[in-house]
């Protein structure tokens, strides 16, 4: 086989990276380079350096170290019976491009995930290796991510917190039977008490050892996971479910869905479809709701009969369209759980109208100078010169909101 | 009337001496025009008031506002500040009225600002350029929407820290050796070509998806006008006309055969895979493996004479799969200390051997187990009392002692009393020590002592028995 360049192998190695949707590079420490010293500098808040056409953003140079892979996961682009092209950086490679792409501003940072070679544990070796030398050799103070192979030995995943912001160990698939049929390799208990493990690493450096010092940050900006959706048959009540006991027992920092999208070289066992972009949209939004507006998720899916997400209004306005008992809400008297229910209205909007009701008695308007989606909220709230009289009640109030259903096409 | 020029480096520093001037002379905010860099005189406007330092408060909020605002593009961005400085004179609270028009528009502008500025960190593209000295060196050519280059300077110093750049925007430059040094604006000028600009183009083109086309939320995050001065963006034309088809390709391709290695390594690994796992943490005897992280299985020696059984695992000991090391077992620890039990000597398990709980938020709240559970876990801890054939039981809380006699009602009248399996071994009753956790601090002492006697009780059982009683 001729050598393959450096440009031939990022481009393998890239196409064979894009299914992890995670790109964040927010959180975890603020480091920088002012000492002349050194490159790089985290902010807390990520920064996405472009946008491709999927409309996702370029945050970090993903790639994979290599994707060469002995499992054989049926949804997986990199799969060891799949024929798709492979090939393999050196660590050198990788911190060249890193370092390289960095200097340009292209990026924030590395995320680096890999195909399993040989055995878990010489991947992950090859992983902290690079990590190790960007931060030690190369002084570089950009984040990284690296995504961990759960079944390496704990020590390689320890060592590999002391160099990464953060830590991701991907569960896969919604529920252990989906792992089982299509990554037959992978053990979901596994891959749990991996992510236990990081938790309680994690945990532990932040306590002050007994001599009073500082134990050396761990995954400061902890750890992620990613679940395919649509490839198994779960429906959303038990992908949300299953994303609660994550939140709840391994303190993630996100979970991200990924609609399972056509790879090139497809399996059998796993038959093709339109990603379906909705639905993970809906994920996202119903996880946010979860996550930052008191939302339980028996609430999210409680009159969804197929336990599935309404793919035609967001879920909060399916929530509120469903109990409308508790509507409309006065903007004036309301306290913060009740108005975060209001559909159009966001975080920062409630705080807006708890900081200012202070002072005086809101109207309308004052509500749209605060950042309120008014088209999503009017049905639900009462303010000083607004009252939605019987809209709140309207029977067609959902008609209003749902895209018009599309006119067939005469033949 | 007054004309204030201010100039074009330090524009905010010099606006914030003047606004104090002005407003300690009590000039109206219709009385001032304001320029930056346009010193062309105004020979009717009067003498400026001198700067003195004069005290002029202004609440939290309007410095940060102003810090943003000030660098907008809309000429009328110093008066508006100004005008807002003053009125703020009379009412502090104003700044927190997100909905006052005044207050609104200037945080609006703040915004925009803020967004430039934050476009600007994200689109920058340097290339190498050559260095005469020992650090590296790399320009690059950007126009952003207002004037930023000056507030967006510290973000390039703090993150390059080891290289030598230059920013040309069409306003002002910014230049970096080790400090930053401001110069007039420029025309793009001629950078040399890079290499590394090729690896990142193949890069952008390989990381896209061709299977989910957004380009409308690509384009709300990289709005065209900054796709000029991108190398990558020439590509979005290309990328978008081909992903159709590439998508579907990929949709209609048959199966291959999978290459020949691959079922060799597939065999290899699924043969050599220990299938037989523990046992215990295979079981699904019930339903609360599947939110619970691992097993948590007994733990001590096999001859252990005493054996300790709790309810079931929490938070910590599901995390880590060793029972009694959450905070219940390290109250259960000084309490063993305290009566001269050595922990190592002792087995201890739980009546259930998964965590059971209901998530809230970012914790994981306990959760008793229902009789079903209790009993269906109850052939591992039959399991453990048969291998483990202890002198004595010492049933810790309700859930254990109905495992292991059958019920658990009456807790606080059978403890201190010793009752017996069905089996015929010995148990104690006592408490959980979590018990000891949730009481009100007043009544602690006095339980932690009954707790504490009760252990002390099965230790002098055991040594009664003739089995070796494990004192330190």
């Amino acid at each position: 086989m001729v050598a393959r360049t450096l440009e031939q192998k990022l481009a393998i190695l890239s196409d064979a990276a894009k299914y992890d949707a995670s790109c964040a590079s927010s959180g975890g420490q603020r480091r920088d380079s002012r000492d002349g010293n050194g490159i790089g500098s985290t902010t807390g808040s990520g920064i996405c350096h472009a946008y491709t056409p999927d409309g996702r953003c370029i945050s970090l140079l993903k790639i994979l170290m290599t994707n060469f892979c002995i499992y054989d996961c049926a949804y997986c682009v990199n799969r060891v019976s799949s024929n798709v092209e492979r090939a393999r950086f050196t660590p050198e490679e990788v911190i060249h491009l890193t370092l390289e792409f960095y200097r340009r501003n292209y990026i924030e940072g590395l995320f680096l995930s890999s195909g399993i070679i040989r055995s878990p544990d010489d991947t992950m070796a090859d992983m902290v290796r690079i990590a190790r030398e960007l931060r030690q050799v190369h002084r570089f103070r950009g984040y990284v991510h690296l995504k961990t192979i759960p079944d390496a030995d704990p020590k390689l995943i320890e060592e590999a917190g002391l160099y990464a912001d953060r830590l991701s160990i991907n569960v896969e698939l919604p529920t252990d039977a989906s792992v089982r049929d299509y990554a037959p390799e992978k053990n979901p208990d596994q891959i749990r008490k991996a992510m236990a493990d990081v938790r309680v690493l994690k945990e532990a450096a932040k306590d002050k050892t007994h001599t009073g010092k500082r134990a050396r940050k761990f995954a400061p900006a902890g750890q992620s996971t990613q679940m395919i959706v649509g490839a198994d048959g779960a429906n959303d009540a038990t992908i949300l479910t299953s994303s609660t006991r994550l939140y709840s027992s391994y303190k993630l920092k996100r979970v991200y869905y990924s609609a399972f999208s056509p790879i090139p070289d497809a399996s059998a066992v796993l038959p093709l479809v339109k990603p379906p972009l909705i639905r993970e949209h809906r994920l996202y939004q119903a996880d946010w709701l979860m996550r930052f507006y008191g939302f339980d998720v028996t609430e999210i899916v409680a009159n969804r009969t197929d336990g599935n997400l309404d793919l035609e209004i967001d879920p909060k306005l399916a929530w509120a369209l469903a109990n409308r008992h508790i509507f409309p809400v006065d903007v004036n008297r309301a306290d913060r759980e009740t108005l975060l229910r209001v559909p159009g209205f966001g975080t920062k909007t409630v705080g807006r109208i708890l900081v200012t009701r202070r002072h005086r008695t809101l109207r309308y308007d004052d509500l749209r100078r605060m950042g309120a989606n008014l088209k999503n909220a009017r049905p639900f709230i009462h303010a000083l010169d607004w009252s939605p009289r019987t809209l709140t009640d309207t029977a067609d109030l959902r008609a209003r909101f749902a895209p018009p259903p599309e006119q067939l096409s005469l033949f | 009337m007054y004309h204030v020029d201010l100039p074009r480096i330090g524009t905010f520093e010099a606006w914030r001496g003047k606004a104090r001037a002005l407003r300690a002379a009590g000039v109206k905010s219709h009385e001032v025009l304001w320029t930056r860099g346009e010193p062309a005189g105004d020979l009717f406007a009067d003498s400026l008031p001198p700067e003195g330092d004069a005290p002029l408060t202004v609440p939290r909020g309007f410095l940060d506002l102003a810090r943003m605002a000030i660098w907008h593009s809309d000429p009328e961005r110093f008066a508006r500040l100004y005008a807002l400085l003053d009125v703020l004179q009379t009412d502090k609270r104003l700044i927190e009225d997100r909905a006052d028009p005044r207050v609104a528009r200037l945080n609006a502008m703040a915004k925009e600002v803020g967004r430039d500025k934050h476009k600007m960190t994200a689109f920058v593209r340097f290339r190498e350029v050559d260095s005469d000295g020992p650090r590296r060196r790399f320009a690059a050519w950007f126009e952003p929407s207002h004037f930023i280059m000056e507030p967006s300077a510290p973000f390039f110093a703090k993150r390059f820290g080891d290289m030598d750049w230059s920013i040309f925007t069409p306003d002002l430059s910014a230049h970096f050796d080790g400090t930053v040094r401001f110069d007039d604006g420029a025309a793009k000028p001629p950078l040399p070509e890079d290499a590394t600009e090729d690896l990142w183009r193949t890069y952008f083109r390989s990381i896209f998806n061709p299977a989910r086309v957004k380009v409308s939320a690509m384009q709300s995050e990289m709005p065209k006008k900054y796709w000029k001065n991108l190398p990558e963006a020439s590509l979005i034309p290309e990328m978008i006309a081909t992903a159709q088809a590439r998508a579907s390709a990929m949709a209609e391709a048959a199966p291959t055969m999978a290459p020949a290695r691959a079922a060799r390594v597939t065999e290899r690994l699924r043969s050599g895979q220990d299938r037989v796992e523990d046992a215990l943490g295979a079981c699904r005897r019930c339903a609360l493996w599947s939110s619970a992280t691992q097993a948590v299985p007994g733990e001590g020696p096999l001859d252990a004479p005493l054996m300790l059984v709790g309810e079931q695992p929490g938070d910590r000991e599901d995390l880590t799969g060793r029972p009694f090391v959450g905070p219940a077992g390290q109250v259960l620890d000084r309490a063993l200390e305290a009566v001269g039990l050595v922990r190592e000597a002792l087995y201890l398990t739980n009546a259930v051997k998964h965590f059971k709980f209901r998530p809230r938020g970012k914790a994981r709240i306990h959760q008793s187990p229902d009789r079903g559970e209790v009993m269906a876990c109850k052939w591992w801890l039959d399991l453990e009392v048969e291998r483990v054939r202890p002198k004595l039981i010492v049933a810790l809380g309700a859930t254990a002692l109905a495992s292991l006699i059958g019920t658990g009602q009456g807790l606080m009248k059978r403890r201190g009393t010793v009752e017996q399996t069905p089996e015929g071994v010995p148990v104690l009753v006592t408490v959980h020590p979590s018990y000891l956790l949730r009481l009100p601090d007043a009544a602690r002492p006095e339980a932690e002592a009954l707790f504490r006697a009760d252990l002390t009780l099965a230790r002098e059982r055991i040594g009664e028995m003739g089995g070796a009683a494990p004192r330190r």
